[in-house]
């Protein structure tokens, strides 16, 4: 019985392992990508970006057709564009980071959803641009594994002035000129991950998978090794546990959004019960120390 | 404020001048609006060179989920017959017409089609409903696939033609009577075809819903992962539950479709062991130069790609 709930998918089905696969894989940087954007309090961002790579995978998907490097490489170059462009603005005007992003990604998502339309196919685009978790094949799995990898070793450059710079920008800026070749590569990094998040598993599981873990892992923990460590074991775990649920019997969720109503649950149980200012810490008396 | 005025006044012009051109168009040819590339190509076939024809939904564009243009609406605005699916098939459409507020008689190609229901089997098709809509227990309105129902499109495109343009009525009726004898031909082609497809070779997987009624008239089998509609997402246990199907039921062949994005399909076709068919047609033509560019391409062009991935033995 619990064989057949919790194993049983996994062991029989190729196409739920390869879902798991790919859920873990993208956990893994999506945690840590995560916490740096809760930290540094950009956390719409990654769904400013979702938008921003759309013209890039639409042009991909019209020249080559549904082909997994173009639609790749036109998400990532348009990501990339609108990451550079929004960063650049951001420090040399006046316009804030936030500001200019909506500006790129609102042109961006304008610009895609023109080009799909001139072209008079009206397949809709996030059926076809975007990928469904159940479906992952090899490209697919070794993207998403790589860009994991990739990401995990520029998180481990970049460690150091990264934490600095969510924790006092201008201090990083006055010792170091690093600052904005650091933040631009981050920022690469997210455009990287949403987009192999995209293709594998569409727009919901990306953004998703990246945010409510991290900010549920903050209910439990300041430190931000313990934060990314527990952002990516949360990010596994609603994997898993979506997929048990798209599957068990009588449910039928589809497995997308299953997976992120999981992290959804783990984020509003540690708002509740977390130790680090959850809900049910505060409104409880506590006891006060005593000598 | 006699600028003002004046400016008013060049505008109202301007508009009963912009009115004149359409009008005289209108009088050369029937201005007629079609929602989807399959109906459109029926009305090119009836209507003729007495139509000027404005088909919404192009080629391998997906009518289930269209959004519609101001050019739409303008074509709309300006037509006097606007064929319409029925049956729910374009959600969006009903709308575009109250909005651009035309005068156009809208005819309903399905009418006189006895619908399928779509069958409410163990799950639950209420999750379909995304958008708004819900397919539980609806009727299926692929009625096309079917060339027996196409026929009945016909007839009435024919009527519907004859009663906006009288004068063409003898144009009209010849037209269609030439296209259902070639409709005809195609369905014994396709019937042909099935009964040498091996009784117990003839099902395949597809991945959605559309060939409700191709099953039913000529009794091959489609099993789909997802609902009717193209915006259902399938869950892990409907994909495992066809997994499990192809295999027990030797299922040999799973069939791409012109609008759907294929690679759940070639994952259950790389799971199952079944083999990938060539793409069939579903809800909208190819381009002209596509291999199916008119309805009788397409159906000629699904049946052959079905006999070839159902007859051919065991690889």
């Amino acid at each position: 019985m619990l064989y057949d709930l919790f194993i049983g998918p996994f062991a029989e089905f190729d196409f739920m392992r390869r879902a798991l696969v790919g859920v873990v894989a993208l956990s893994v940087s999506g945690g840590a990508i995560g916490v740096f954007l809760m930290l540094r309090r950009m956390s719409l961002t990654g769904d400013a970006m979702a938008h921003a790579i759309l013209p890039g995978a639409a042009i991909g998907y019209l020249v080559a057709g549904f082909s997994l490097p173009a639609m790749t490489l036109g998400g990532l170059a348009a990501g990339f564009a609108v990451a550079l462009a929004a960063g650049a603005v951001a420090r040399v005007t006046v316009i804030k980071e936030d500001a200019s992003l909506a500006a790129f990604y609102l042109i961006s998502l304008a610009l895609g959803v023109t080009i799909v339309s001139l072209r008079g196919s009206a397949v809709d685009l996030f059926h076809v641009l975007f990928g469904n978790v159940l479906a992952l094949d090899d490209d697919v799995l070794i993207l998403l594994s790589g860009v994991a990898t990739v990401s995990l070793m520029t998180l481990a450059a970049l460690y150091r002035p990264l934490v600095m710079e969510c924790v006092d920008p201008g201090f990083l800026r006055s010792v170091s000129r690093s600052g904005g070749l650091v933040h631009l590569t981050f920022l690469g990094l997210v455009v990287l991950n949403l987009v192999a998040g995209f293709h594998a598993l569409g727009t919901l599981l990306a953004v998703g998978l990246m945010m409510l873990p991290a900010a549920a892992a903050r209910f439990w923990t300041a430190d931000i090794t313990r934060l990314i460590l527990l952002a990516s074991g949360f990010g596994m775990v609603s994997g898993y546990a979506g997929l048990v649920m798209s599957y068990s019997a009588g449910s039928n969720l589809p497995a997308g959004p299953a997976i992120i109503l999981a992290a959804g649950a783990l984020y509003l149980g540690s708002l509740l019960l977390g130790t680090q200012g959850g809900l049910a810490r505060r409104l409880l008396p506590r006891r006060h120390l005593r000598a | 404020m006699p600028n003002r005025r004046a400016l008013l006044g060049a505008l109202a012009a301007g508009l009963i001048l912009a009115q004149a051109p359409m009008a005289a168009t209108a009088q050369d040819k029937l201005p007629v609006v079609a929602s989807f590339s399959i109906l459109g190509d029926f009305v090119k076939e009836v209507g003729g060179d007495r139509v000027a024809l404005t088909t919404l939904v192009g080629a391998n564009g997906d009518a289930h989920v269209y959004s519609p243009t101001p050019a739409d609406a303008k074509a709309m605005a300006g037509a006097k017959l606007v064929v319409v699916n029925g049956l729910k098939f374009e959600g969006w459409i009903t709308r575009l017409i109250k909005s651009s507020g035309t005068k156009a008689t809208v005819a309903t190609a399905t009418t006189g089609i006895t619908p399928l229901r779509n069958e409410a089997d163990d799950h639950d098709h209420g999750k379909k409903d995304k958008h708004g809509h819900n397919h539980a227990g609806q009727d299926d309105p692929h009625a096309w696939q079917s060339v027996a129902n196409a026929r009945i499109y016909v007839a009435n495109i024919r009527d519907a033609l004859v009663k906006a343009d009288p004068a063409g009525q003898a144009s009209y009726e010849a037209n269609a009577t030439r296209y259902l004898a070639q409709l005809d031909a195609v369905e014994a082609e396709i019937r042909a075809a099935v009964a040498r497809i091996p009784a117990d070779r003839r099902k395949a997987i597809t991945s959605h819903d559309a060939f409700g009624y191709f099953v039913k008239a000529y009794g091959v089998e489609f099993v789909s992962p997802q609902g009717v509609s193209t915006e259902a997402e399938a869950s892990a246990r409907d994909v495992g539950r066809i997994i499990r199907q192809i295999k027990a039921e030797k299922i040999p062949a799973v069939f791409l479709e012109n609008v759907t994005n294929p690679r759940l399909v070639e994952r259950i076709a790389k799971e199952s062991g079944a083999k990938v068919g060539g793409r069939i047609f579903s809800d909208a033509l190819s381009d002209a130069d596509g291999p199916a560019g008119t309805y009788i391409a397409m159906m000629k062009h699904n049946i052959s790609q079905i006999e070839k991935a159902l007859a051919a033995g065991p690889a």
